[in-house]
């Protein structure tokens, strides 16, 4: 499969390299540790491109295509960086009955990009995520890890307003 | 010894809702007032009222204060805790019962009908502290059962019990351990699911969270009863509270010698590891867990062979779920006689289950099995908000299916929800009033199985995809009933032709709202019309001219000016340029414009 060229220019620093390559000397040789050691490289990069993922094929002697599945498989790899704010909007079934689509529609509507996308400035990037557990507070969205529930879609604008 | 004890909620939903905020104020402020030599704060885990939080409980009294804020805190301490007077504005008021002002924790009617065995100990100690466990009676039952009882015996024990698998699928959780036991490995392993991924489901979450200790003790056990050594706890990374929770508890049981080597003397050797998931709910599924357990794309195996026989890395072993777990230690120390006492003949015990939806309490509930579905929903729910009529209640999550109005008297247990098509599944309950709309949620629930499949099987990758689609001609206003009829047999092919859980159960909440809701179906197909008012495309806004007094209010703001009319005369929508973004009706003052 031939791998989109991404948006955004890599841009690792020798610090982050060597800091993913202690991870892997530590965890590679533990049974099942490549999961461990890509969720310690996104930690550390942010996100997993190509060449991030070439390290990781490298150090632990696996084909890249087994590490780029493993990538794409789970949801919260991500190939793409992600907005300096992420907003990730609940679509849980308690969030969704109580009205979480027309929050995530005026989020869309109020930034100009669709959930998956990042704004061209690189500040906002928007996710529908998976139920938080928050239920009681239904609909529910974060922003980086501030968390705002009991939401209407008229408190969308005052709340992205803060970020600006 | 403190005279007092302020519990601050620590669990995620309390978190959400400033629950940090007010536990550092509580903090400061005894502190402030030099009464932390007499006055205990303590976070701890969920007290599943979640909807009121964060909630703040301080005993000797369980005074239960709802909704508390940071500026609220230096007001109870000067009153409830210096003074003893219970500030009365901040003390929760049962919405159930108008407003009634309840005094203490145990006197709510969604606390009364409870009865508390996988949650005994959240929202009561701190999770963070092993001594506070050890103090309620923890880890006595591995004591018991690594010093008095052969692992035959735990075995026949947990059999006896009637305890059936908490995460959905009702196995009896005694034969799981007895097929794998006999099978001779040079290793063995003890897995613990904690993929809560179903939408709405969230009590293994607060088992986590408030009662670590519970699951670790358990794994042991179960370790000891299978002849395993290494156990690993499978989390989603979406907890975070209850990852950093476990680590400490599985820190400080290593420390106390509860996990490691030779454990109570015994000889018996166990430890645990965490293993974070990436979010993929068919991680749920036991084989597709091992399989990412062991670094891989998480994708279901076929079975047999079974996991008991070979399961993670190819060994023996056995994966259990987090509420599961949270029962055993009980089981081990009041036995099996207690335990199979609660409940009904063949679903015995107690359940978690997680209300939410529109219902006034949202939050955990844990009752006996065959406790009527009505006590759930009016009594420990309180019914829906706002007047609103009760139309279905949605259990199982994407695997489930709603349980429709006329069968609130349903005793919930497994076999009785299965007959009509539903299950209980790991036990979320989304609550759902006139307002829904039956197509909309199946197709909600279809939108997350064609996200989540993860691709091996042509039935379950493409089935699903093509079963929306139709369902988006039906709630487009395009579909003929050929369309319904092939969305009911593309359900069949479905079920029978996928390989996992994931697959097999992904048509039940279209085959179950089609069962129960078949006129809102026809309704969308053959009048076009959504009884509901929810399905966009098929709505209408209308101005009712008797009613709208000319202000103009809906004309400036409608987005694509589709509202034309003079001031002081009757409005009219142009129904070709209106996108039913519903602007103008929530902003009319006069209540004239509705949709149809």
């Amino acid at each position: 499969m031939a791998l989109k060229k991404p948006s955004v220019p890599f841009s690792g620093t020798a610090e982050q390299e060597a800091q993913l390559r202690q991870v892997i000397a530590e965890l590679k040789d533990e049974p099942g540790s490549l999961m461990p050691i890509m969720q310690k490289a996104q930690d550390i990069y942010g996100y997993l491109p190509i060449e991030v993922q070439t390290i990781i094929a490298e150090e632990t002697d696996t084909p890249l295509e087994r590490i780029y599945g493993i990538a794409t498989f789970y949801a919260q790899f991500a190939l793409e960086p992600k907005g300096k704010y992420q907003i990730s909007v609940c679509l849980g079934t308690a969030c969704y009955v109580k009205g979480a689509a027309q929050i995530l529609e005026k989020i869309e509507n109020d930034l100009g990009i669709k959930s998956g996308q990042c704004t061209s400035d690189g500040k906002f990037s928007i996710d529908a995520c998976r139920c938080i557990g928050a239920c009681g507070l239904a609909p529910v969205m974060m922003i980086n890890d501030e968390v705002y529930g009991r939401l209407t879609p008229d408190d969308i604008p005052g709340i992205l307003a803060k970020y600006e | 010894m403190y005279r007092s004890h302020v519990l601050v909620c620590g669990g995620t939903g309390c978190t959400s809702s400033g629950g940090v905020e007010v536990y550092n104020a509580f903090e400061k402020e005894v502190k402030a007032q030099g009464l932390d030599k007499e006055i205990a704060v303590v976070q701890t885990g969920c007290h599943g009222l979640c909807a009121e939080g964060p909630v703040v409980v301080v005993y000797p009294d369980a005074t239960f204060y709802a909704r508390v804020s940071p500026q609220d805190v230096p007001e109870i301490v000067s009153e409830h805790l210096l003074k003893g007077r219970q500030v009365e504005r901040l003390v929760y008021k049962d919405p159930t019962k108008d407003g009634d002002v309840i005094r203490s924790l145990s006197d709510t009617e969604f606390y009364k009908k409870q009865v508390r065995v996988a949650l005994r100990n959240c929202g009561v100690i701190n999770p963070e502290s092993i001594d506070e466990y050890i103090g309620t009676g923890g880890y006595e039952a591995l004591g018991k059962a690594l010093t008095e009882m052969t692992p035959d015996e735990v075995i026949q024990t947990v059999l006896d019990s009637g305890l059936r698998g908490r995460g959905g699928a009702g196995f009896p959780t005694g034969l799981k351990w007895k097929l794998c036991a006999p099978n001779q490995a040079d290793q063995k392993y003890v897995c613990c699911n904690a993929d809560e991924g179903d939408p709405g489901a969230f009590m293994d979450r607060s088992v986590l969270e408030g009662d670590p200790h519970s699951v670790i003790e358990a794994m042991a056990i179960a370790g000891y009863a299978i002849g395993a050594t290494q156990g690993y706890i499978y989390v989603r990374a979406e907890y975070p509270i209850a990852i950093q929770r476990l680590r400490i508890a599985i820190d400080q049981a290593r420390e106390y010698g509860l996990l490691g080597e030779n454990i109570f003397d015994t000889g018996f050797n166990f430890d645990l590891d965490l293993r974070l998931g990436a979010g993929a709910f068919v991680c749920g599924e036991e084989t597709a867990l091992m399989t990412s357990i062991e670094g891989k794309r998480g994708e279901p195996r076929p079975r047999p062979p079974f996991p008991a026989v070979k399961g993670l890395f190819g060994k023996p072993s056995i994966l259990n779920n987090v509420e599961t777990y949270a029962n055993i230690p009980q089981i081990i120390l009041n036995g099996a006689d207690w335990f199979a006492s609660m409940g009904t003949e063949k679903s015995k015990g107690t359940k978690v289950f997680a209300l939410g939806g529109k219902i006034k309490n949202t939050g955990l509930v844990e009752i006996p099995m065959g406790t009527p579905l009505r006590t759930i929903i009016e009594d420990i729910g309180g019914g829906c908000p706002n007047g609103k009529k009760f139309k279905a209640v949605q259990t199982g999550g994407p695997s489930g299916g709603c349980i429709p109005a006329e069968y609130i008297d349903i005793p919930v247990d497994y076999d009785n929800l299965a007959s009509i098509g539903c299950i209980i599944g790991s036990g979320g309950m989304i609550v759902m009033d006139e307002d829904n709309c039956m197509v909309d949620i199946a197709k909600f629930f279809l939108e997350f199985t064609v996200d989540e499949s993860c691709g091996k099987c042509t039935a379950c990758r493409i089935g699903t995809r093509r079963m929306l689609e139709i369902l988006n001609k039906i709630t487009d206003g395009k579909a003929t009933m050929e369309d319904l009829d092939k969305l009911e047999q593309l359900s069949y092919y479905v079920k029978a032709n996928s390989l996992c859980g994931l697959g097999q159960t992904a048509p039940n909440p279209v085959i179950s709202t089609i069962k129960f809701f078949r006129d809102e179906y026809e309704a969308h197909i053959k009048e076009k019309r959504c009884p509901a008012g929810v399905c966009k495309a098929l709505l209408n806004f209308v101005i009712d001219p008797v009613k709208c007094k000319g202000c103009t209010a809906c004309a400036r703001i409608c987005p694509v000016n589709a509202i034309t009319g003079e001031l002081k005369e009757p409005h009219v929508i142009d129904q070709s340029a209106c996108i039913k973004c519903g602007s103008c009706m929530s902003t009319c003052k006069f209540d004239a414009i509705s949709k149809r």
